[in-house]
């Protein structure tokens, strides 16, 4: 065990990509993974010349989410500024608005959005009709004197300004330490078998149990030392308060890296050299990390795949980091996610043994 | 003399060339994990993609409590359970439905109060709708708050409150989306997915491969013969290039086929754009490997370098607008950043050479430089002789 630790530190090449990558994908990750949407492009089409407009085009040049304006001339640049992305929408404030809007007639401005950009498209739209909403509020107080408008009281538990990287951040405490792991354990048998030391363990007095054991358990360690460095960044670099409880979240670690741990034996079992081994990792980690409600919610996923992600460790713990992190989640529901990794490492644990020992016998 | 030598040595340097993209190709066809790279992986990715990855958000699970149980307050509660944003479940206790917030069963919580049909009646006093939901996931708390609203209003007017809700009839939004109408999230993400198969065939496939020669030390006797460095590394990238392109085109053909995606351009600028883009990846490749001469090293870097910021920050899910200047300043030596878009334009705007033609040539402009820094790093010293 303490020679496996050695061969994973000794090695200047594997000590630097055990620490540099995970910092490098926590500041990418961190800041760059955001669904939120900023400094948009917009461009103005104003055919009215009057002041409705005037007032709109003014309010949305006070909000920060729009930072770049294109005054268009006519109908004509509208299919090349949206064509070339140069704007992401095109409001189009027609002839004669303010006329109709002050006689009490009521009009449409247009909006063209780039549907290439889907999601920023919707959530920018959504972002324009709150400005103009508000706009439409005081106008009619300003004609009428009763006026009552329904309200909604609408709050954000857990993470009340929405900010991204409080979701992007927690998450990554359980995607680096996956790969991280996986990578260890993987590549760690196949190594040995190109080299040939694989053979000298075999006939050395150990058991195929020490041998495993001997696998499993440096992998466990770096596990988590590496999840403990994100979370210490997690709380001292992107300031995210960490509401539950550290003993519920270092008493689910275990069972997840142990997951984890039992699918690269397997990967490593399977494999005859590195580039295989690699390519085995990559086969898992992939869909590991596209489903696990990371990138995109799982909810969004058809039914029929929901019910397959439930073979992955990593959507269970994201649910139990991230509930813990801001949610104070009760031991009750971190259990209910433990249970599923208990059942997968059970499954695969065995079987990647039983691998292992037909290779070695 | 000289000049017939030269001509000499431009003749056989063909051969040569040619020779060794040959058994280079020979190499590619017969060695079975390559094919399944190239075939297997594009198939396997689209699925997990076209799936897997969606920001359509529909269905959103949803509690109502019911603190008011007049029939008012019951059409309002049943108006959410209709509707398909959400999959909602009602009930009375607010404590039941916080704590399946918690657990993550629920994204949001909505609570018709007490004194809801009271207010709305009486008209002096606004009603109130409370809306919770769940921060933990930021994207899925802005929808459930937007559709909240919009299902609210709806209601309202529907059911002849509309003289209270004149909120929107002055001045009216009427959206139009541009390319892609139904707004399926899949259009935009596909090519996000081809991309990156491109990106790890190119990038991840060379590298490990010349890094096993390397390795091998099969590179050093293919040295000391009279190949030049230009050479051998012209015949690694040309039947790559082609194992590259085929695995594209059969990429697309699977997004047209299986998830019925609109192609509004030309072939001809889709070959355009991926060849630049394939190229660039191929030439990262064969740096890497070059740098590094380590199979093991050579798979890290590659993922470092190619697979993470072709994901992150390209631009296909996340904005690379919203990001901070400085990831922004990175993402313009990103060529995916160039890439990503030119497919998304070319797939569901068609051939806008505005946008194509310098993106092609921002690309070719970094092949040409790490195609350089490689002959550079590439120790042939021999040839001098």
């Amino acid at each position: 065990m303490v020679k496996e630790f050695h061969a994973v530190w000794r090695d200047k090449k594997t000590r630097f990509l055990l620490i540099f990558p995970p910092v490098v994908e926590l500041i990418i990750f961190g800041y760059a993974a955001t669904l939120d949407v900023k400094n948009v492009s917009i461009g103005i089409l104003d055919e009215d010349n009057g002041p409705v407009a005037r007032e709109v085009a003014q309010r949305i040049q006070g909000s920060t989410f729009f930072t770049k304006y294109h005054y268009l001339r006519g109908r004509s640049e509208i299919k090349n500024i949206i064509d070339t992305q140069k704007a992401m929408l095109v409001i189009c404030f027609p002839q004669n608005l303010s006329q109709d809007v002050s006689s009490g007639k009521g009009s449409t401005v247009q909006v063209i959005l780039d549907g290439r950009r889907t999601n920023s498209s919707q959530i920018t739209l959504g972002y324009l009709s709150q400005i103009i909403g508000r706009y439409n509020i005081q106008l009619f107080e300003s004609t009428s004197k009763h006026v009552i408008r329904p309200e909604i009281m609408i709050r954000t538990w857990f993470n009340p300004n929405k900010i991204y990287c409080w979701f992007t951040v927690p998450s990554l405490i359980g995607t680096i330490m996956a790969i991280e792991v996986i990578v260890i354990t993987g590549l760690s048998v196949a190594r040995e078998r190109e080299l040939g030391t694989f053979e000298q363990l075999l006939v050395s007095p150990l058991t195929q149990w020490e041998i495993l054991i001997g696998k499993t358990a440096p992998s466990m360690i770096i596990g988590l030392l590496e999840g403990t460095f994100i979370l210490v960044i997690a709380m001292i670099v992107f300031q995210i308060p960490f509401r539950g409880s550290f003993f519920y979240l270092y008493f689910s670690i275990p069972f997840y890296l142990l997951s984890i741990i039992a699918f690269g034996l397997f990967i490593s079992s399977m494999a005859k050299t590195q580039q295989q081994a690699f390519l085995g990792i990559f086969v898992f980690i992939m869909p590991c990390f596209l489903l696990s409600g990371f990138m995109t919610p799982v909810e969004n996923m058809p039914q029929w795949l929901q019910q397959l992600v439930v073979i992955n460790p990593l959507k269970h713990f994201l649910v139990i980091v991230k509930g813990i992190f801001l949610k104070d989640m009760p031991f009750s529901d971190v259990v209910e996610n433990i249970y599923p990794m208990i059942f997968i490492s059970a499954a695969t644990l065995p079987f990647a043994t039983w691998m292992f020992r037909k290779r070695l016998g | 003399m000289k000049v017939t030598q030269k001509g000499k040595s431009n003749g056989s340097s063909w051969i040569r060339t040619r020779a060794l993209m040959i058994k280079e190709s020979h190499q590619i066809i017969r060695d079975p994990s390559s094919l399944l790279i190239a075939f297997a992986l594009p198939f396997i990715m689209l699925f997990l993609f076209g799936y897997g990855l969606s920001l359509d958000t529909n269905n959103l699970k949803i509690g109502v409590v019911m603190e008011d149980l007049s029939n008012d307050a019951r059409s309002l509660a049943y108006a959410f359970a209709n509707t398909s944003y959400f999959d909602a479940r009602l009930g009375h206790s607010r404590k039941y439905f916080e704590n399946e917030l918690i657990s993550g069963h629920i994204r949001g919580v909505i609570v018709i109060p007490q004194d809801f049909t009271e207010n709305l009646r009486k008209g002096e006093v606004s009603p109130k709708l409370q809306v919770l939901s769940d921060g933990s996931e930021p994207n899925s708390a802005t929808f459930v708050e937007n559709y909240a609203s919009g299902v609210f209003l709806t209601w309202l007017i529907a059911n002849g409150y509309e003289n209270a809700t004149r909120t929107s009839p002055l001045l009216d939004v009427e959206p139009r989306f541009w390319f892609n109408p139904e707004l399926s999230s899949r259009n935009t993400i596909l090519p996000g997915c081809i991309t990156i198969i491109i990106a790890i065939i190119g990038t991840l496939l060379t590298a490990l491969v010349v890094a096993r020669e390397w390795e091998r030390g099969t590179m050093e006797s293919l040295m000391v013969t009279p190949v030049k460095i230009r050479e051998i590394i012209i015949s690694k990238i040309v039947p790559y290039f082609i194992l590259g392109m085929v695995s594209m085109l059969f990429s697309v053909a699977i997004c047209m086929v299986l998830f019925g995606m609109p192609f509004r351009g030309s072939v001809f600028a889709l070959c355009i754009i991926s060849s630049a883009f394939l190229l660039v990846s191929l030439a990262g490749g064969l740096l890497i490997s070059t740098l590094s001469k380590n199979q093991f090293v050579a798979a890290q870097a590659s993922l470092v370098s190619a697979f993470l910021p072709t994901t992150l920050l390209s631009g296909f899910i996340f904005e690379i607008d919203s990001m901070p200047a400085i990831l922004r300043a990175i993402t313009w030596v990103v060529p995916a950043s160039y890439f990503v878009p030119s497919l998304q334009t070319v797939f569901l705007a068609g051939d806008v050479w505005p946008v194509l033609l310098p993106a092609t040539g921002i690309m070719m402009l970094i092949f040409i430089l790490l195609f350089t820094i490689t002959i550079m790093k590439s120790p042939k010293r021999l040839e001098a002789s």
